[in-house]
């Protein structure tokens, strides 16, 4: 029987390794032809690294990347300010409006983006019309993109803890709601908060479909406009993306592991 | 009690999209700009001649263009020129855009600060939008040819060209006839200037071979096929052109307007442009002023840059034929070298008319995907 | 009763931003899709969009979207499997699952401008590979440039499908009990055994619903396909961004919302069918 284990063991290893070289060269190798591609001109890197001189080089790259920041963090905020606060007082109050809440945040997993740019135009005439052409008012509709995703890093940080205990100790102790879903409950579900906060940014340092349908800027869109006039600067920059949204999400694992291992 | 919410909700949902849906667009805002009086001037002279209307202009300091990509027609000259000349800054929005996106953008932008001011449109989308125009004309207006322009200024053809091949001399052999694109020397080499169902010089590639092939202008299922045939051999490439591939040598051989491709040189030395003997198709392009512009007075002073002698000379500089060549010929203010410089044509240009375009779409929508899917 | 009654109309107070925020910009774009579908350009209705939506073109991008949703759904789905099965043999917590899966989440989420370019870098017709193949007397696009097309779109959205699919589907192979493969033993099963009659029909309807859940990504992705094609509009949602936007066939705004239309029904049968697969999934692996 414990031959059969070793056997199987080391079939096993075999197999796991075969995979996982075979697959990780699929992956590793576009990233390795981009690193190749983007330094065929030798001025590129340097440029891409040097803010002052890339801006006044390319200065739809520049408006873009700043305007990608931008969303970036206001759709975090506004994401958070719109579905911490819900998703806490529709546990606590109004359990019967939760399959509701649930429904509505994962629908715009069956709606794609291109579908929903086009439900969008005549929604973004008034938002011109009350706001302006910014290229920050698509935080409105990049916010409706994540809550999926961050309702249900939201959502599993709530049923980790007990929210009805706490809010009712915090309750009979004399504090108000607000009290109750700003110092108990939040600081109690940091981690799947940050989670959320990662996770839309990754998405929104992504975004093409609506920004470049909307006419309006960001990194997505300013790197397809580069690449028809310079390949090998939207390599680079694209290369330099995929690195941050990398890290980005590497940091939210690690936080993540992190967080299993202290409980 | 728990339906309640729900109802209220789906009502004010159902309200709201009734409202939406019947076209209810957001209100116009009253802006400074449009009440101003040069958003309303048919000519210069309404706002008391030229030098007004400069001044009008410099104080609003900005002009909103779009769609125009640098390396067109000498737009990137022409932008630093105008801009330089009356110290106000240009704002050139998405460079790559279609006409219809200008268009677009003018609708979803409509009373922002960064909508368009002044439009430059392919025939048929400037058409079907007149409503959108601000009639005006310029000191140059007359000597427009007149089925070049609107009689009330509404629109005026600015340049135009013809649809024509360009290729680079140092990697393929010169074609003689658009049959010799389907030859094996040009395997995975001919490329389109964009998809014809959606970008007008690929349309204009279409209804060009179309003609060349024994068809015409409205009859182009000529063209359509001899794609589909050259997608057969393999020869097609769909690669979208644009100056980083020609240059990088991905895109040996390309269908655009002549002067997009005469204008390829400068990248590289040995970019030939040829135009087939009898198949010569022209095509004008559409200048016009948000009627909504932002910065009315400096959307009118852009207008009588581009007419005059000078921003005419820019667009011949770029390779495009300026609507006043002709007249600026006889007066001889032409930059004769580079009115030499344009490719030769043989046979009379066939210029389509609306009627006969819509007709050729037609057949396009429905057929183009097919052939060379 | 009553009081009861307005302390609910009061709790229901907080969620006003909420739903109204939602309302704004979810509910009413939809309906404005689902209503422009139905609408012409004079605002009355009509169902001349939706009938276009049998013209041989939209038929055929449809049939070329599912189609490519479908091969990348089912390469990545098995490619995607494998690669989960090699981490589950591997130590739980060890670095090498760890990072993989670490890469997996990010690499799932790469798409759009980015993924076409890293693929022009590689294959692109100055591409890494196509060049160094080329020296070597290999042409890549002996038969046409298969890049911009189906074959190319598909190879391209394999990159972040197996990602996607290692990370829905590693629970279930999570799920699966050593044990179980040790009582198969101890009864005299075999290996082959083990997989057709135990794990086989345990890990179906989750593999099955993964592959859905790909397919619905892979029918609903529109930055890549629009960075990497500029010509003929061979998918639906290029032919969307057609009709949105061509300068040369006008006035197809309507028909474009009926597309997106018949793009939502396409997703939602697709993620209907996965949210039952999944629920049957939950029922036996926890």
């Amino acid at each position: 029987m414990a031959g059969v284990a070793v056997r199987r063991a080391r079939r096993q290893r075999a197999f796991r390794w075969t995979v996982l070289l075979l697959l990780g060269a699929f992956f590793l190798f576009p990233l390795f032809a981009m690193i190749e591609f983007s330094t065929r001109d030798v001025e590129t890197w340097p440029l891409l690294v040097d803010w002052p001189r890339l801006t006044e080089t390319y200065p739809d790259l520049a408006a873009g990347i700043v305007a990608s920041l931008g969303q970036a963090a206001l759709t975090s905020l506004l994401m958070l300010v719109l579905l911490v606060p819900t998703a806490i007082w529709v546990r606590l109050r109004l359990p019967k409006l939760r399959p509701l809440v649930e429904f509505l945040c994962l629908l715009p997993l069956t709606i794609p983006a291109i579908v929903l740019v086009v439900g969008l135009a005549p929604v973004y005439a008034w938002v011109n019309y009350f706001l302006g052409g910014s290229s920050l008012t698509l935080v409105f509709a990049y916010t409706i993109l994540v809550l999926p995703y961050a309702y249900r890093a939201i959502d599993a940080g709530l049923s980790a803890i007990d929210v009805k205990t706490l809010a009712e100790a915090a309750r009979s102790l004399g504090a108000g709601w607000t009290t109750v879903i700003w110092r108990v409950v939040l600081p109690n579900i940091r981690s799947a908060v940050l989670s959320a906060a990662f996770l839309t940014v990754a998405l929104v340092l992504g975004e093409f479909t609506i920004a470049s349908l909307l006419h309006r800027t960001n990194l997505q869109v300013a790197i397809d406009y580069l690449g028809k006039s310079s390949a090998t600067m939207s390599v680079a920059v694209s290369l330099a993306a995929l690195l941050l949204a990398f890290l980005l999400l590497l940091l939210l694992s690690l936080f993540g592991s992190r967080k299993e291992k202290t409980r | 009690m728990r339906t309640l919410p729900r109802a209220a909700a789906a009502t004010l949902a159902a309200a709201t999209v009734i409202a939406l849906t019947s076209a209810c667009s957001p209100p116009e805002k009253e802006s400074e700009a449009a009440s101003s009086s040069a958003a309303t001037a048919t000519s210069a002279a309404d706002l008391g001649g030229l030098d007004s209307l400069i001044e009008a202009a410099k104080k609003e300091g900005q002009l909103n263009v779009i769609a125009l990509p640098p390396n067109w027609a000498n737009y990137g000259e022409i932008i630093k020129a105008f801009g330089d000349k009356y110290s106000i800054k240009v704002n050139s929005a998405q460079p790559d855009g279609s006409s219809q996106d200008e268009i677009n953008a003018a609708n979803q932008l409509k009373g922002q600060d960064s909508a368009p001011d002044v439009f430059d449109l392919g025939g048929s989308v400037a058409s079907a939008n007149t409503a959108m125009f601000a009639p005006y004309k310029t000191a140059k207006f007359e000597e427009i040819p007149a089925n070049l322009k609107d009689a009330n200024g509404a629109w005026v053809n600015d340049y135009g060209g013809y649809m024509s091949i360009g290729y680079d001399s140092a990697k393929v052999p010169a074609p003689t006839s658009v049959d010799d694109l389907l030859k094996p020397e040009y395997k995975g080499k001919v490329a389109l200037n964009g998809d014809p169902t959606q970008a007008g010089a690929a349309f204009g590639g279409v209804q060009m071979v179309a003609v060349a092939k024994g068809g015409s202008a409205e009859d182009i299922k000529a063209g359509v096929d001899f794609f589909g045939q050259l997608k057969k051999a393999g020869n097609f490439l769909p690669v979208d052109p644009n100056p980083a591939s020609i240059e990088s040598g991905q895109t040996p051989v390309v269908f655009d307007w002549d002067y997009l491709n005469t204008a390829a040189v400068t990248k590289v030395t040995t970019w030939k442009t040829f135009v087939p003997e009898n198949a010569v198709l022209g095509s004008y392009y559409v200048q016009a002023i948000n009627k909504d512009a932002p910065h009315p007075a400096a959307a009118r002073l852009w207008q009588e840059f581009l007419y005059s002698d000078e921003g005419q000379n820019l667009w011949l500089k770029g390779g495009a034929r300026p609507v006043r060549a002709e007249a600026m010929q006889k007066a001889g203010t032409i930059d004769a070298t580079a009115f030499a410089a344009l490719p030769q044509v043989a046979g009379t240009p066939v210029i389509p008319t609306e009627a006969q375009s819509a007709k050729a779409k037609e057949y396009l929508a429905a057929n183009w995907a097919k052939a060379i899917g | 009763m009553t009081t009861r009654s307005r302390l609910r109309g009061t709790a229901l107070l907080g969620t006003v931003p909420f739903f109204a925020y939602v309302t704004i910009f979810l509910v009413i774009p939809t309906l404005v899709v689902v209503i422009g579908a139905f609408a012409s350009d004079s605002n009355t209705f009509t169902l001349d969009n939706v009938r276009s939506l049998g013209d041989e073109y939209v038929v055929a991008a449809f049939g070329r979207s599912i189609a490519l949703s479908a091969s990348s759904a089912v390469i990545g789905a098995v490619l995607g499997a494998l690669l989960a099965y090699a981490l589950v043999t591997a130590r739980p917590s060890g670095l090498l699952r760890r990072t993989v899966t670490a890469a997996c989440g990010v690499l799932a989420q790469f798409g759009g401008v980015t993924l076409a370019f890293a693929f022009l870098a590689t294959i692109g017709l100055s591409g890494f590979l196509t060049v160094w193949l080329q020296d070597n007397g290999f042409d890549l696009y002996a038969n046409g440039v298969w890049l911009f097309e189906l074959p190319g779109l598909t190879l391209v959205y394999t990159y972040f499908q197996i990602p996607l699919m290692v990370i829905v589907f590693l629970p279930a192979l999570d799920g699966i009990r050593p044990q179980w493969r040790e009582a198969t033993e101890s009864l005299g099963g075999t290996t082959w055994q083990y997989w057709t009659r135990v794990a086989g029909p345990l890990l179906a309807p989750a593999f099955l619903g993964s592959t859905l859940l790909l397919f619905a990504n892979a029918f609903s992705a529109y930055a890549t396909a629009a960075a990497l094609v500029s010509q003929g509009s061979p998918i639906v949602p290029l032919q969307i961004r057609g009709a949105l936007t061509s300068e040369v066939v006008l006035g197809q705004a309507n028909l474009g919302k009926a597309m997106a239309l018949g793009m939502v029904v396409v997703v939602a049968v697709v993620m209907t069918l996965y949210s039952l697969l999944q629920r049957r999934t939950a029922r036996w692996l926890g």
